[in-house]
C-alpha cells in the first residue's frame, strides 16, 4: 500500500468496499466480487461463487453413465460438444471401448468447431466489457451462429447438443453436412482477418489491455492454470500435444504462445488458436473416412447408447481429459462394478483459472478488473457445477 | 511505427463495410469496387415468419401411433421412464381387475403416460433407449403456458401423434425407423 503514503497525511482516507455482482452483465453470470478499494485501486478482492450450484457431480452418481451426457452440456454451455467429448473419453477408458474411425474424426471436428464458437464469443464479450458495446460482439455472434446451425443440423440442438458418445457420435451427420462445414471453415479465416482489422491494431484496445492483469509464468504454473490463459503467459502446454488423445497426433498444428501474460496476450493467443483450429479442421475434413468405410459409432458404443443400464464397467477408476476451449477439462470416474459411477468428479477449467483472479487484479483499477475477469473466460455453469 | 489512430480508423473501415453490406445498394457499391461481399445473417421477424429448422431439430417427445390412436406402439415397458435423466416421465400400465396386463393389438399398453414439459430437457435419450421406436422427438416449440400443473404436464392424449405426422416432420428418420420395424415384423 505505497499509495497511502502518496496521499497527504492531513487528509483522512478510508478504504471502500464495493460489491460487483452477483447480478451484473460484466460478471458473466451470477458471480460476485467483493473489492476493497483504496481510491480507485484494488487492495483486496474476494470472489464469491456458488450461486449456480446444481449438484452436477451428485446427479452423475445417481444416473447411469450415459444419462450424465445431457447434464455435461449444461456445464459450460458454450462448449457442449467438447464437454461431451471429455466424458466420452473417460467412459471409454473405464469400459475399454474403442471408437470408430469416422466417429473419432467427427468428434474432433465438433470439438474444434466448438473452440471457434467459444473463442469468438469470449473475445466479443471481452470487448463488450471494455465498453465497445455491441459491434464486436455481434460480429462474433454472426459467425458463431453459422457454426451453431451446423451443430443443430447434426445433433438437433444449437447449444445443448448431447451428441458425442463413447465410441463415436450418437448418429452420423446428415447428408451434405460435411460440404457445408467445409464451406464455413474455409470462409472463417476471412472473418478472422476482418476481426483482427477491427481489434488487434486498435489503439484503444491496446491501451486498455496491454500490461494489464499480468500473470507470471511461475504463478500460472503453480496455480495449475490451463488453456489459453496458461499459454498467454508463455508456457507451452496443450493437452492435445502432451496427451495426444483421440486422433490429434495425426494433425499438424502449432501451439501459439504469448510473451507477457497480460489481457492483450490472452486475446491474441485466442485469435491465433482459432487459426490453428481452422487448420486442424481443414485437415480433418479432408481426411475423414466415408460413412460406408466406417460407421459413426462403434458397435460397443451403439449398444451402450441403446441400453445404458447394461453397461457395467469393471471396478476401477479412469480419468479422461481434453483440451477444452477454456483449459483442461477432466472427468474422473470411479466404478464399483454397477451401472452407475461410484464417484464422478469434474475438473472444471473455469473454476481453477478463476483462482488467480485476485493476484492478477491487485493494484489495478476497478475498470481493469472487469476486463481481467473477461479475459479469464469463465462460464458460471462450469465454475459452480 | 504506424500513425497513432490508424488502427482505430481501420477498424472503422470494417464497421463501414459491414454497414454497406446490410443494404442492397451498399452491396452494389462494394461489388463495383470489387470488394468481396459476405452474406450476413438476416433477422427473422418472428412470429410472422418462422425459421426453417433442420430435420433433426428436437424439442419435446411425442408418442407414435399407427392408424388409429388406440394402436400406439408403446408397450409400457418403462425403459424410458427409468433412463430419462431428469426423471420426468411417469407411466402406469393398463391392467384389468386381477392385475393382469390388458392387451390391445397384441401388445400391452400404458394407461397413463405423462411427461412433465417443464422438467424435460430435450435430451432425446428416451428416443435412443426405446426398443419399440414408440417415442420420437417433435419439433413443435411453441409450448408456453400460464399454468404449471395443468398445461405443462402432457398426458397420453396430448402426447399422441400419428406416424404420418412423424413422416411429415422427419422424413429421413421416419424412413429408417420404418425399415427397422419392417425388418422386425416377420419374426413376430
Ligand atoms: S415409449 Fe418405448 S421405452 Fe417408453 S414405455 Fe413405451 S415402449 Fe417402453
Ligand atoms: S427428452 Fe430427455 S428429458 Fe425429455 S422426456 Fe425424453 S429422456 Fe426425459
Amino acid at each position: 500500500m505505497e499509495l497511502k503514503t502518496s496521499i497527504s497525511p492531513t487528509i483522512e482516507t478510508q478504504q471502500l468496499e464495493v460489491n460487483l455482482g452477483p447480478q451484473h452483465p460484466s460478471t458473466h453470470g451470477v458471480f460476485r466480487m467483493i473489492a476493497t478499494l483504496d481510491g480507485e485501486r484494488i487492495v483486496k478482492l474476494k470472489p464469491v461463487m456458488g450461486y449456480l450450484h446444481r449438484n452436477h457431480e451428485q446427479i452423475g452418481e445417481r444416473a447411469t453413465y450415459i444419462a450424465s451426457f445431457p447434464f455435461t452440456d449444461r456445464l459450460d454451455y458454450f462448449c457442449a460438444m467438447s464437454n461431451n467429448f471429455g466424458l466420452a473419453l473417460a467412459i471409454e477408458k473405464l469400459g475399454g471401448i474403442q471408437a470408430s474411425e469416422r466417429g473419432e474424426y467427427l468428434r474432433v471436428i465438433m470439438a474444434e468447431l466448438t473452440r471457434l464458437v467459444n473463442h469468438t464469443a469470449v473475445i466479443g464479450f471481452l470487448l463488450n466489457d471494455m465498453g465497445a458495446f455491441g459491434t464486436p460482439l455481434l460480429y462474433a455472434f454472426r459467425e458463431r451462429e453459422k457454426i451453431l446451425d451446423l451443430f443443430e443440423a447434426a445433433s438437433g440442438s444449437r447449444m445443448m447438443c448431447n451428441y458425442v458418445r463413447p465410441g463415436g457420435v450418437r448418429e452420423d451427420v446428415p447428408e451434405g453436412w460435411l460440404e457445408r462445414a467445409r464451406e464455413i471453415v474455409n470462409a472463417f479465416p476471412r472473418f478472422l482477418d476482418e476481426f483482427e482489422a477491427l481489434l488487434t491494431e486498435n489503439e484503444i484496445v491496446q491501451q486498455r489491455c496491454q500490461h494489464v492483469g499480468v500473470l507470471s509464468k511461475e504463478l500460472a504454473m503453480n496455480a495449475s492454470i490451463t488453456g489459453p490463459m496458461l499459454r498467454a503467459s508463455g508456457v507451452n502446454y496443450d493437452i492435445r500435444k502432451v496427451d495426444g488423445y483421440s486422433i490429434y497426433p495425426r494433425f499438424t498444428f502449432k501451439i501459439p504462445l504469448g510473451t507477457v501474460g497480460d489481457v492483450y496476450d490472452r486475446y491474441y493467443v485466442r485469435i491465433l488458436e482459432m487459426r490453428e483450429s481452422v487448420n486442424i479442421l481443414q485437415q480433418a475434413l479432408k481426411e475423414i473416412p466415408d460413412s460406408s468405410a466406417s460407421p459413426a459409432i462403434s458397435p460397443k458404443g451403439l449398444a451402450l447408447v441403446k441400453a445404458p443400464r447394461t453397461f457395467r464397467p469393471p471396478r476401477g477408476e479412469a480419468y479422461g481429459r481434453i483440451e477444452a476451449p477454456k483449459g483442461e477439462l477432466g472427468f474422473y470416474l470411479v466404478s464399483d462394478g454397477s451401472s452407475q459411477p461410484y464417484r464422478y468428479h469434474v475438473r472444471a477449467p473455469s473454476f481453477i483459472n478463476l483462482t488467480v483472479l485476485e493476484d492478477m487484479c491487485l493494484g489495478y483499477k476497478v475498470a481493469d478488473v472487469i476486463i481481467i475477469l473477461g479475459s479469464i473466460d469463465i462460464v458460471m455453469g462450469e465454475v459452480d457445477r | 511505427m504506424a500513425v497513432i489512430g490508424s488502427g482505430v480508423l481501420r477498424g472503422m473501415g470494417v464497421t463501414f463495410k459491414t454497414f454497406l453490406e446490410t443494404y442492397p445498394w451498399g452491396r452494389l457499391i462494394l461489388r463495383t469496387l470489387r470488394i468481396p461481399v459476405t452474406n450476413g445473417l438476416f433477422t427473422i421477424p418472428y412470429p410472422e415468419t418462422k425459421q426453417q429448422h433442420p430435420e433433426r431439430f428436437r424439442y419435446f417427445p411425442f408418442l407414435v401411433y399407427d392408424g388409429t390412436p388406440d394402436n400406439l406402439r408403446c408397450v409400457a415397458c418403462k425403459i424410458c421412464e427409468q433412463e430419462c435423466p431428469p426423471q420426468c416421465i411417469h407411466i402406469v400400465m393398463e391392467k384389468d381387475e386381477q392385475g393382469r396386463p390388458v392387451k390391445a393389438h397384441g401388445r400391452t399398453l400404458p394407461k397413463q403416460f405423462d411427461i412433465d414439459m417443464s422438467i424435460c430437457m430435450s435430451c432425446r435419450i428416451c428416443v435412443d433407449v426405446c426398443p419399440f421406436d414408440a417415442i420420437e422427438m417433435d419439433n413443435e416449440y411453441e409450448l408456453s403456458a400460464s399454468d404449471r400443473y395443468e398445461h405443462m404436464i402432457f398426458d397420453k392424449h396430448k402426447l399422441l401423434k400419428s406416424a404420418d405426422y412423424f413422416q411429415k416432420i422427419k422424413p429421413t428418420e421416419a424412413a429408417t425407423v420404418d425399415a427397422r420395424l419392417a425388418a422386425k415384423k416377420p419374426k413376430a
